[in-house]
């Protein structure tokens, strides 16, 4: 697999990585509230 | 992006030389270089030791709490081999089997990768205590200082038992698996401490028997560099001995059944006998291809993997 080269696409693709794992990270939060009440 | 070597004036792995390192370059680090800073492959083996520990725990927490145990263990690891690179990067770049990594390559500023070890460490120890328990929490915060800065910074460059000391940190995830589900610490756990404990000196010096030649190179004072080969040998199959009734401890104390015991029993004595093979032989020469040593290493991984895998078996088919 290449390299990509472009800095403005590669902060793009960190952006969108980031933006997943706090996603998941609020979700997986979410089921930890319930979790802890039950 | 032009691939900035680094420079090998500075003192290998001193925080000066971290801080002083000048920055990768104009192109940011990609994702999976960060990934990648978080040893994947060896994280694999900790998760699975973690997971290990947790199941075969006689209590049983919430799936997404176990899921979250073991997410603190992997991230804590993941930022513990963050700090490690970010500290050896001056070594990584002068070993072939390091030289790939992001930090040597130039494709990441040295203080980024310190910066993300920090951040994803603490972040995990926090997690691990709001969500599971603080006893848990305190055991992971040991194992990753225990790791960066006891093993990384301290020993390995000082002495020749790093690994006997700084394999203690590889040995956590069962401990800190066992304790997320339970809350408290009981022998077996510690016994699971143990046996990865005295599994590591003899899965790590067969590596360096055959990569010694890279350890030298960046003075490392790998067992095999500064004691010799022979004195190697001897103490792979020390620990190789050891490990045969420690392994078989958790069955004869009542903390595991049949399938472990047996599983155990088998397992560990074709540790010792590929053990003994390589503490009896001496290197033939230059051209050696140290196939026995190779297949010490490469079963190690396979031991380890399998006994866990039956402790786990054992708890769900109790015999």
């Amino acid at each position: 697999m290449t390299r990509e080269t472009d800095p403005k696409r590669i902060r793009r693709s960190r952006n969108n990585v980031l933006g997943l794992l706090l996603t998941a990270f609020v979700i997986l939060v979410f089921f930890i509230s319930i979790a802890k009440m039950g | 992006m032009t691939k900035q070597a680094l420079p090998h004036s500075f003192p290998q792995g001193t925080a000066d030389s971290a801080d002083a390192r000048p920055s990768a370059g104009a192109v940011p680090a990609d994702w999976r270089d960060f990934f990648a800073l978080t040893k994947p492959r060896v994280m694999s083996l900790v998760i699975f030791t973690g997971l290990c520990g947790l199941l075969a725990a006689p209590e049983r927490i919430h799936p997404v709490l176990a899921f979250t145990a073991i997410l603190c263990i992997a991230v804590g690891a993941g930022g513990a081999a963050a700090l490690n690179q970010w500290w050896e990067a001056d070594i990584d770049a002068e070993m072939k089997r390091t030289a790939a990594r992001p930090l040597p390559q130039g494709r990441m500023n040295r203080t980024d990768a310190r910066d993300f070890g920090v951040a994803i460490s603490v972040g995990s120890v926090l997690l691990m205590g709001l969500a599971i328990g603080w006893l848990a929490a305190a055991i992971l915060a040991v194992s990753i200082v225990y790791y960066a800065v006891v093993y990384t910074i301290w020993l390995k460059p000082r002495t020749p038992q790093n690994i006997v000391i700084g394999g203690g940190a590889g040995a956590f995830p069962p401990l800190i698996g066992w304790v997320a589900a339970t809350g408290h610490i009981t022998l077996m756990p510690v016994l699971l401490f143990a046996i990865i404990f005295f599994w590591t000196p003899p899965h790590f010096w067969a590596l360096a028997l055959f990569v010694k030649s890279d350890y030298a190179k960046v003075g490392i004072p790998m067992m095999p560099v500064v004691a010799g080969e022979k004195a190697t040998r001897r103490q792979i199959l020390i620990y190789a001995i050891l490990l045969l009734p420690l392994s078989v401890l958790p069955w004869w104390i009542g903390g595991a059944g049949l399938v472990y015991g047996v599983s155990a029993t088998v397992l560990s004595l074709v540790f010792l006998a590929l053990s003994v093979r390589v503490g009896l032989r001496e290197r033939t020469g230059p051209e050696d291809a140290m196939r026995p040593e190779k297949q010490l290493f490469g079963y190690s991984v396979l031991y380890l993997f399998a006994l866990f895998a039956a402790l786990v078996a054992d708890r769900f088919l109790p015999l």
